[in-house]
């Protein structure tokens, strides 16, 4: 198989995952644009272990790694998800503006 | 063409036309239901790649259990039902740009980088088989698993820290 498959699909779900996190302003849809790029970089891995022929296997072992760190990021996000819905009645992150510079906020209105 | 890589290319445009409706999508619960056959479809194209243990863990962990989280986060935030028009921020235009922008730039250096490599996927031993990505894991990388355990673990005690409301200030 040539390889520019795999890879180009990997780049290609990487920036509708870059698309996603900017453009959603729900924080459960930017969590999982967040998955979508994890899984662009899991095929780059497996894709690469594949054409090398890596006798560590190191891109199959990295790749579980990466499956079990997304799932630690998606349990530790929703907590706090959960957290700013039952302090604020709203989960738009657009909506968060208490860290602002008091300077760029004069600006942004 | 071989039909191997045809194969992936179909099963690619899935995934990625699945992936652009999850990001695209009015409705909050369709875009968990995409999410399900993005990551079906690229569970797909690993077994096409030969890595079929990493192809059930995907399985089991993105479609079992992160779309479980993620439905249970979308209900747990009281999420419309039906269509809600204000899923995207005013920043569309400039992620689009930045997006297509990535896009462009990632295509065009891997394209002209691997324009000609080629995957020998027919060979002797089944390097993604249990068996051998058990082995390798066990051997040589047993101490970032053992890591990882205990990351999972402090990761699932903080979020219990954090949803639970009755523990923490007195």
């Amino acid at each position: 198989m040539h390889l520019v498959y795999p890879v180009v699909l990997a780049a290609l779900l990487f920036s509708v995952g870059v698309y996603g996190v900017l453009a959603r302003r729900n924080a459960i849809l930017v969590l999982m644009s967040v998955e979508l790029m994890l899984n662009a970089v899991n095929l780059n891995l497996v894709t690469f272990d594949a054409w090398l022929r890596d006798t560590l296997h190191s891109g199959q072992a990295l790749t579980l790694f990466v499956i079990v760190i997304a799932a630690a990021e998606v349990g530790l996000g929703l907590a706090i998800v959960l957290l700013v819905f039952r302090n604020r009645e709203t989960i738009a992150v657009d909506a968060l503006r208490e860290l602002v510079e008091p300077d760029a906020e004069r600006v942004h209105r | 063409m071989t039909a191997a890589e045809i194969v992936f290319v179909l099963i690619g445009v899935v995934a990625l036309a699945s992936a652009v409706l999850v990001v695209t999508t009015r409705q909050l619960v369709h875009a968990a239901l995409w999410l399900v056959v993005s990551f079906g479809a690229l569970a797909a194209c690993y077994l096409l790649l030969t890595a079929e243990f990493v192809a059930w863990v995907q399985v089991l962990i993105y479609v079992g259990a992160i779309v479980v989280l993620l439905l249970f986060g979308i209900m747990l935030t009281r999420a419309p039902i039906g269509r809600s028009d204000d899923l995207d921020s005013g920043n569309r235009p400039a992620a689009l740009v930045v997006a297509a922008g990535t896009a462009a730039t990632l295509v065009t250096v891997l394209v002209q980088a691997f324009r000609t490599a080629y995957l020998d996927l027919g060979g002797g031993d089944p390097a993604g088989s249990a068996s051998a990505v058990g082995a390798s894991l066990f051997r040589s990388w047993v101490l970032p698993f053992e890591l990882l355990s205990v990351l999972l673990l402090a990761a699932l005690v903080g979020a219990i820290v954090l949803s639970r409301s009755d523990i923490g200030e007195h």
